[in-house]
């Protein structure tokens, strides 16, 4: 009976194609997914769609150069791409025995521009996650706030989404006039906001069950797949470089490290929604701080850099906490104005190799979840 | 740990001739970058994984580069439970660049090891899926090495520059 319907019945396993051109892939990624029924055997992720070797280029463009082609890596969150880049370059400098000093008021724009990107890299992450899930109003509110953070970002260096604002040895320009104005009328609004979006999406059941308990990845192999970021510390691990090896002007300010419980992707997704209220408050001190000391009014915001910038020969790996989790950049200079190396440590890609640990024997729908949940950008991890 | 607490710590928990002796390299780095003897290097980290007193949980970063007369490894380490860092790096031949996977210490190394396969052509024995990761499978050369010639063909298509 049994040899019967086996012969009726194919029951091998089922290979399916999800990408390259999929709406909730985050760009352009293909999973292959080896299937028995309904349930994921294997997912296999199939990258590099997006790549133009970056390192290559960046080893015959002067260091200044480079900036604009980070802007493109995590295209979501340029600004904390620059900063990575900028400050690996001053840590050259200062390993040399040369270092650039920047000027306090260019600290603070970079700290406020840091951190508004931050929201507004989270407020993508948030809505592109909802709508994935098949929520389609958090969406919406999420791209009408990230309007406003772009709108502060347009009036501060020109651009809507890839700034080149951020250089080596400060900023481009000086903050408009009325800038911190306007950026402390979007906290006041956004603040609120926030509680919104947590009773549009964060406690709506059909969310809750699509992603409580899915794809729980525990504290100790986070660690081992080098997870970083509101991935890794959704599984519980209180890591954040701003806190822990705070770089700039980071250990000014007050703020908490949120972190999850249990590491499914509910939590990895809560940690970001409790990481605007801290990006919240970071720039709420850096404005206060700026205008307490009087530097609304200094117009220094660059440090003493020459026309061709060649920094001392030497070796150094430098990392900040981009909203994805540590951005590293490894930088051979052999004291020309070209790097002989140029590595980056992407977020995204060291996240997206535990896919196939993640999805073994779940459901295929649960791919979704779970792509959302770790909160990737093609664009990085291909570079 | 400082710098060289970590070394010395290293020295006398690996085999002799695993660690190898301060270089007089050019291009000196920040972490200071302990120069590990190819043969030795998946025994060095599986002491950094395991030492107690080591206990470097974390790569942070596996990057393969061109020096010219070699090619290196540079492996970067993070301890979260002993918040220290360091890093090896392993020179090898360019005509046989062959280094012992450490994907069984970090999972991490999986796929950073197959960008410095497909980038720089270094092989890394016991690898469980060594193969190309961000280039095409047919693609020919390492781009990443200094010699490497940018083609003008792609499969009979020429390509536009």
């Amino acid at each position: 009976m049994r040899q019967a319907v086996a012969r009726e019945l194919r029951s091998d396993e089922m290979i399916i194609n999800m990408g390259p051109q999929h709406p909730s892939t985050h760009g352009v990624l293909r999973l292959e997914l080896k299937a028995d029924g309904e349930i994921v055997e294997e997912a296999i992720p199939h990258i590099g769609y997006l790549h133009r070797d970056f390192e290559k280029h960046a080893e015959k463009l002067p260091y200044p150069q480079i900036i604009p082609y980070t802007d493109r890596m995590d295209y979501i969150a340029a600004m904390n791409n620059e900063l990575g880049f900028c400050l690996a370059v001053e840590a050259l400098f200062e390993r040399g025995g040369k270092p650039i000093e920047i000027p306090e008021k260019g600290q603070y724009i970079r700290v406020i521009v840091a951190e508004l990107n931050r929201i507004a890299s989270h407020l993508l992450a948030f809505g592109t996650y909802g709508m994935d899930i098949g929520a389609f109003t958090p969406f919406l509110y999420a791209f009408r706030d990230r309007e406003q953070v772009l709108g502060l970002f347009e009036e501060v260096s020109g651009a809507r989404l890839l700034y080149n604002y951020i250089r080596i040895g400060g900023v481009a320009r000086d903050l408009t006039p009325d800038f911190h104005h306007k950026t402390r009328r979007f906290l006041d609004y956004f603040e609120p906001q926030i509680d919104t979006y947590n009773d549009l999406l964060s406690k709506n059941k059909v969310f809750l069950e699509r992603t409580r308990g899915v794809a729980v990845m525990s504290a100790e192999q986070a660690i081992s797949y080098g997870w970083t970021g509101p991935n890794l510390r959704g599984s519980g691990v209180k890591w954040d470089l701003r806190k822990d090896e705070p770089y700039g002007i980071y250990d000014r300010f007050e703020f908490d490290v949120p972190v999850g419980e249990t590491g499914d992707c509910w939590d990895r997704y809560f940690v970001r929604m409790e990481e605007f209220r801290q990006s919240v408050r970071i720039v709420r001190q850096a404005l206060h701080q700026m205008e307490s000391s009087g530097l609304l009014q200094s117009d220094e915001i660059m440090g003493k850099v020459r026309g061709t910038i060649r920094p001392p020969a030497g070796v150094v790996y430098s990392r900040t906490e981009a909203p994805r989790g540590d951005l590293g950049f490894y930088i051979v200079c052999d004291g020309t104005e070209y790097p002989q190396r140029l590595k980056v440590r992407s977020p995204c890609f060291t996240a997206l190799s535990a896919m196939q640990e993640l999805s073994r024997g779940l459901m295929v729908a649960d791919m979704i979840a779970i792509i959302g949940s770790i909160d990737i950008v093609m664009g990085e991890v291909d570079r | 740990m400082t710098e060289p607490e970590i070394r010395d710590r290293l020295v006398a928990q690996c085999s002799q001739g695993a660690i190898l002796p301060e270089g007089d390299d050019a291009l000196s780095a920040t972490p200071v970058e302990i120069r590990v003897h190819a043969s030795y290097l998946a025994e060095v980290a599986r002491v950094c994984r395991g030492d107690s007193e080591l206990h470097f949980d974390s790569l942070m970063c596996l990057s393969a580069l061109d020096r010219g007369d070699a090619l290196s490894v540079v492996y970067h380490l993070h301890s979260m439970s002993l918040r220290h860092r360091a890093a090896l790096r392993v020179d090898l031949p360019r005509a046989n660049p062959v280094v012992e996977t450490v994907c069984g210490v970090w999972r991490t190394a999986e796929w950073h090891e197959r960008e410095a396969y497909d980038m720089l052509g270094v092989r890394f024995e016991g690898h469980p899926d060594l193969r190309r990761i961000l280039l095409p499978n047919d693609w020919v050369g390492y781009p990443l090495r200094k010699d490497y010639e940018t083609p003008t063909f792609y499969r009979g298509m020429k390509v536009p520059y």
